[in-house]
């Protein structure tokens, strides 16, 4: 019988109520009947609970329709708002699950590692610094935690087929042991032989699924097919399946790197990175102290190179900014903001909804509606607002989170494009129940308390709206005057530091310079007097075209190619033991390269076209380099170690910001490219044709093609930009969040402001009766405004002293992004602070003027 | 009470279990377990009302008008305190009555298309 109550429990409570009594007696007789009588009841309890509930959630929609159709204006601003704040979640949570959350596209992706060099301490992020393919080879085989570890370096190639145009390609050369250790078989073909000692596959190349749809054209044939790579016949012997993304999104291609050993000797060449595997079992602080072990030793063993040099460890899934992550984070938190705020907003409409539905409330439950079912009712359309605002908010992410692929770290092989999937869709579900019971159940409650309350509004007539509700409505408005607060002081930050990075000066000067890329293939250019032949001829015909003031050449751009470091030795002097500062950036130039990017040539020379092999090595040095090791004397003429011999300081520029405005810098150092020797690895090529000129790139571009046309037919021109558009790429990211922060503050702006009108046009609408009496009795109209005014700007005040609390925290935990702006940056507060008071007068401005407006004859007839 | 023939009509056909019940509280008022065993003795136990069919029936019967709750009491022997009796309303009657014509309506017709019970 016990049972029997219990399984009574699933009934809604006004059916049990009404019917229970006579349903346990029923039961009570029914058993004394038959044996099975408590099963078959208790079948019939789950059908009919289930049915009755259904009855009643039909009746309750049918009622809700009705309510909702008869103030559309409510209903579509409820919708609205709560599309906003879920659409916004929801996009932001996308990405973040994406970026954040969502493991690596590969199986048992949390054992996949990345090996770079790096500073002894550990620090920075990501591959601080390439390996040299000796280092490598020790860290291979001193160390056990590896199931697999592999090296590869990105390369750029020139793609020729048969008849078709030059093609040029991102990809990467990679060890046999790289493309089996992620565990995902080709789609086509096989990867490289790991059992041959690897020169079998040589000339083999893989590609992507996407080059093999767009070039051809999904052609199973493809394998063994020929194709021209930089010029060496190459053959196709295997396809990676779609969504193989390695080691970076732009990767179409990946050759056979093998490792001789010639290539083991200079331990200072360092262009390679190592990816690997992890043993079961072992974790990433076993796999670190195994190679803390072995960088000490080659610590030990060659202190030159090795001195004080460490390794940058971490997991695959690491490998993006610290910047990102908190970009991402700030978003979150900025869309969490933005939620809070709808759900305020709407609670108090309904709030205000539910003081103007007193009356009828009243009147329902006064005909025997139980305080249960009218709670049911309130919930069950404010559930309808929150779906139906909840399935536009999932549409809206929808569309917004192709917009939000910028921030999206390219630097994860993955692919760039985050689609709302059915996680994110579970977590809109469950927000916009959140959001639904969130806003309906505080209103319903009111009302569920109201017993006593509702007697007195059936009385009153009008609603009075107690004292209480008043309080909690005005506690609303500050939660959502103080959520805007925090969004705009973010907001205002983030805007401050981007102009502080876009004044950073990067140390040349980016207008009226064009960039493009001319990657000359080995073997057809091996030689570097063969290389020289074409820059020459090429810089020459362009320096002659009109409007170009200088041309030249250089191994990467300043902001585009980061790396490239070399350590430097000075003869006769002790190896130091500090590992950034004993390197610098290597680059290998034509003359005029400093004159055409308006580097300023301190003191001493260029480098000239008689800086060729078998002249002396030169080389011009950055102003920082000279002062840290010469710092009381003149630098030119001094002579130190780099890269393969000495070479003599001739002259002195200005130092340029190689690693981007945001970062930190080595000092920098230029060789000759006519000295660049003949073994070198095809990364000191300089590729980079930079040309200063007047007009306009889009008149220049056909003369410079013609111009590498005619040099060489066969050679592809790429990567054509502006080093203005380097420049602005700088904070492009920055800017997208920006912008996505700046929209969301404004969207907080609006709906704050929304909510101080609401409140304060019902209080007028409330008081228009005493307002009246006041205006009868000679109170001054504009001291009414100022009363209604006054009490904006009190529920204003409320929110602001809260709100800029929370923003100095979200500030401070923001503020690597920050780039050296104050969390308590005074500008930002005080323009945050007066954008909101506006906002606040601006909301207030009708009210005031409709308690101006207000007729005493009418408000007094009143009721 | 006034009510239209479109009213009526509104609600037919019936749901197998409401027209039972009208049935069942066609000549005196009963309690709920009362019409149960009164449907299952006139459909010589083929159709059995569950607790949970039933009260919703009634509860929907209710709503509709169909049937009322009364205050009225049998002779005290008979009488079970702790259940409610319902009466059938004259609107519930006059469904019942429009309901058995549609059925008998549809008896008829096919009657006439040669598909009586018994008959080859």
């Amino acid at each position: 019988m016990r049972f029997y109550r219990l399984l009574l429990l699933l009934y809604p409570a006004s059916f049990r109520r009404e019917y229970g009594a006579d349903m346990i007696a029923d039961f009570a007789r029914r058993r004394r009947e038959s044996p099975w009588a408590l099963l078959d009841s208790a079948l019939d309890v789950l059908r009919n609970a289930a049915a009755a509930h259904w009855d009643m959630l039909r009746q309750d929609l049918r009622y809700t329709r009705r309510t909702l159709a008869r103030s559309p204006g409510f209903t579509l601003t409820a919708i609205l708002v709560t599309a906003i704040g879920i659409g916004a979640n929801t996009a932001a949570f996308t990405v973040a699950d994406f970026v954040l959350l969502r493991p690596l596209p590969f199986p048992e992706p949390h054992t996949l590692i990345r090996l770079c060099w790096g500073p002894r301490s550990g620090g920075g992020w990501g591959c601080m610094n390439q390996l040299s393919p000796a280092n490598y080879r020790d860290y291979k085989s001193m160390t056990s935690s590896f199931q697999s570890l592999g090296a590869f370096t990105g390369i750029a190639v020139n793609l020729m087929e048969a008849g078709g145009d030059p093609q040029r390609l991102a990809g990467a050369t990679v060890t046999s042991e790289v493309l089996p250790l992620f565990g995902v078989a080709p789609v086509l073909g096989r990867v490289f032989d790991s059992t041959g000692g690897g020169s079998a596959d040589a000339g083999a190349v893989v590609i992507s699924y996407g080059l093999w749809q767009s070039q051809f054209g999904g052609d199973a044939r493809v394998l063994g097919r020929g194709v021209t790579l930089n010029g060496a016949p190459y053959q196709v012997i295997g396809v990676m399946p779609p969504g193989f993304y390695f080691p970076s999104r732009d990767a179409q291609l990946w050759t056979h790197l093998v490792l001789r050993e010639a290539n083991y000797e200079d331990r200072d060449d360092n262009y390679l990175e190592a990816v690997g595997r992890l043993k079961p079992g072992v974790t990433m602080n076993q796999a670190r102290a195994d190679l803390n072990v072995v960088a000490e030793r080659l610590a030990r063993d060659y202190p030159a190179v090795n001195g004080d040099a460490g390794f940058s460890f971490f997991a695959m899934h690491d490998n993006m900014s610290p910047r990102y992550r908190l970009m991402l984070l700030g978003l979150c938190g900025a869309t969490l903001c933005i939620l809070l705020i709808t759900c305020a907003n709407l609670a108090n409409l309904l709030l205000a909804r539910a003081g103007a539905r007193e009356r009828e409330l009243a009147v329902r439950a006064a005909l025997g509606a139980g305080k249960e079912r009218l709670v049911r009712q309130i919930v069950t359309e404010s559930m309808t607002l929150a779906l139906a605002g909840g399935a536009l908010g999932v549409a809206l992410a929808a569309a917004a989170v192709p917009l939000l692929a910028l921030l999206v770290p390219n630097t994860l092989p993955v692919a760039s494009q985050p689609s709302v999937d059915l996680r994110v869709l579970a977590l809109a579900l469950a927000i916009t129940t959140l959001t639904g019971l969130g806003f309906g159940l505080l209103p319903a409650l009111r009302v569920g308390g109201g017993t006593g309350g509702g007697l007195s509004a059936l009385r009153e007539g009008v609603g009075a709206g107690g004292g209480q509700k008043q309080r909690l409505r005005n506690v609303l408005v500050g939660v959502e005057v103080a959520m805007s607060v925090v969004l705009l002081i973010s907001s205002g930050l983030l805007i401050r530091a981007v102009w502080r990075i876009q004044a950073v000066d990067p140390g040349f000067v980016h207008e009226s310079v064009m960039t493009l890329k001319t990657a000359l293939p080995r073997p057809k250019y091996d030689m570097t007097q063969r290389r020289m032949q074409f820059y020459t001829r090429v810089l020459t015909d362009v320096r002659a075209l009109p409007g170009v003031q200088s041309a030249a050449y250089i191994t990467g751009l300043p902001i585009v190619m980061y790396g490239r470091v070399t350590g430097v030795v000075i003869p006769g002097r002790e190896v130091s033991t500090r590992f950034r500062d004993e390197v610098a950036s290597i680059r290998f130039v034509t003359p005029q390269y400093f004159r055409t990017m308006g580097i300023p040539l301190l003191r001493g020379r260029d480098v000239e076209a008689g800086d060729i092999q078998g002249r002396p090595p030169v080389a011009v040095v950055s102003e920082s380099f000279a002062r840290y090791w010469w710092p009381s004397e003149d630098a030119i003429g001094r002579t130190f170690e780099s890269r393969g011999g000495p070479r003599t300081v001739v002259g002195i520029v200005g130092d340029v910001k190689v690693r981007g405005l945001e970062r930190d810098n080595e000092p920098q150092m230029y060789a000759s490219a006519g000295q660049v020797p003949d073994t070198a690895f095809i990364n000191d090529d300089p590729k980079d044709l930079v040309i200063r000129h007047s007009g306009s790139v889009g008149a220049l571009l056909p003369a410079v093609r013609e111009i590498v046309r005619a040099a060489d037919p066969e050679q592809p021109i790429s990567d054509v930009r502006t080093m203005d558009d380097v420049v602005a790429g700088e904070t492009a990211t920055r800017r997208a969040q920006l912008r996505v922060l700046g929209a969301l503050a404004a969207i907080a702006l609006l709906l704050s402001g929304v909510g101080i009108y609401g409140l304060l046009a019902y209080t007028v609408a409330q008081r228009s009766r005493e307002i009246g009496v006041r205006l009868a009795l000679g109170a001054e109209p504009a001291s009414l405004a100022r009363m209604v005014v006054s009490q904006g700007m009190k529920l204003a005040l409320v929110g602001v002293v809260p709100g800029l609390l929370v923003a100095y925290w979200a500030a401070y935990a923001m503020r690597a992004l920050l780039f050296g702006v104050a969390p308590a940056d005074p500008v930002t507060i005080i323009g945050a602070v007066a954008l909101v008071l506006v906002m606040t007068l601006a909301g207030a401005f009708v009210p005031a003027l409709r308690a101006v407006r207000v007729n005493p004859m009418l408000a007094l007839r009143g009721d | 009470m006034a009510y239209s023939r479109s009213e009526v009509d509104a609600l037919l056909p019936l749901p197998l279990a409401t027209f039972h019940i009208l049935v069942a509280l066609a000549q005196e008022d009963h309690h709920g377990y009362a019409i149960m065993l009164d449907v299952e003795r006139r459909t010589d136990g083929a159709l059995r009302l569950s607790a949970g069919t039933l009260y919703r029936s009634i509860q929907r019967m209710l709503e509709q008008g169909l049937i009322t709750e009364t205050s009225e009491r049998p002779a005290p022997e008979l009488d079970d305190e702790r259940r409610r009796y319902y009466r059938i309303t004259p609107f519930g009657a006059a469904v019942a009555r429009a309901e058995t014509q549609r059925m008998a309506n549809l008896v008829r017709m096919a009657r006439v298309e040669g598909l009586s019970p018994g008959r080859a």
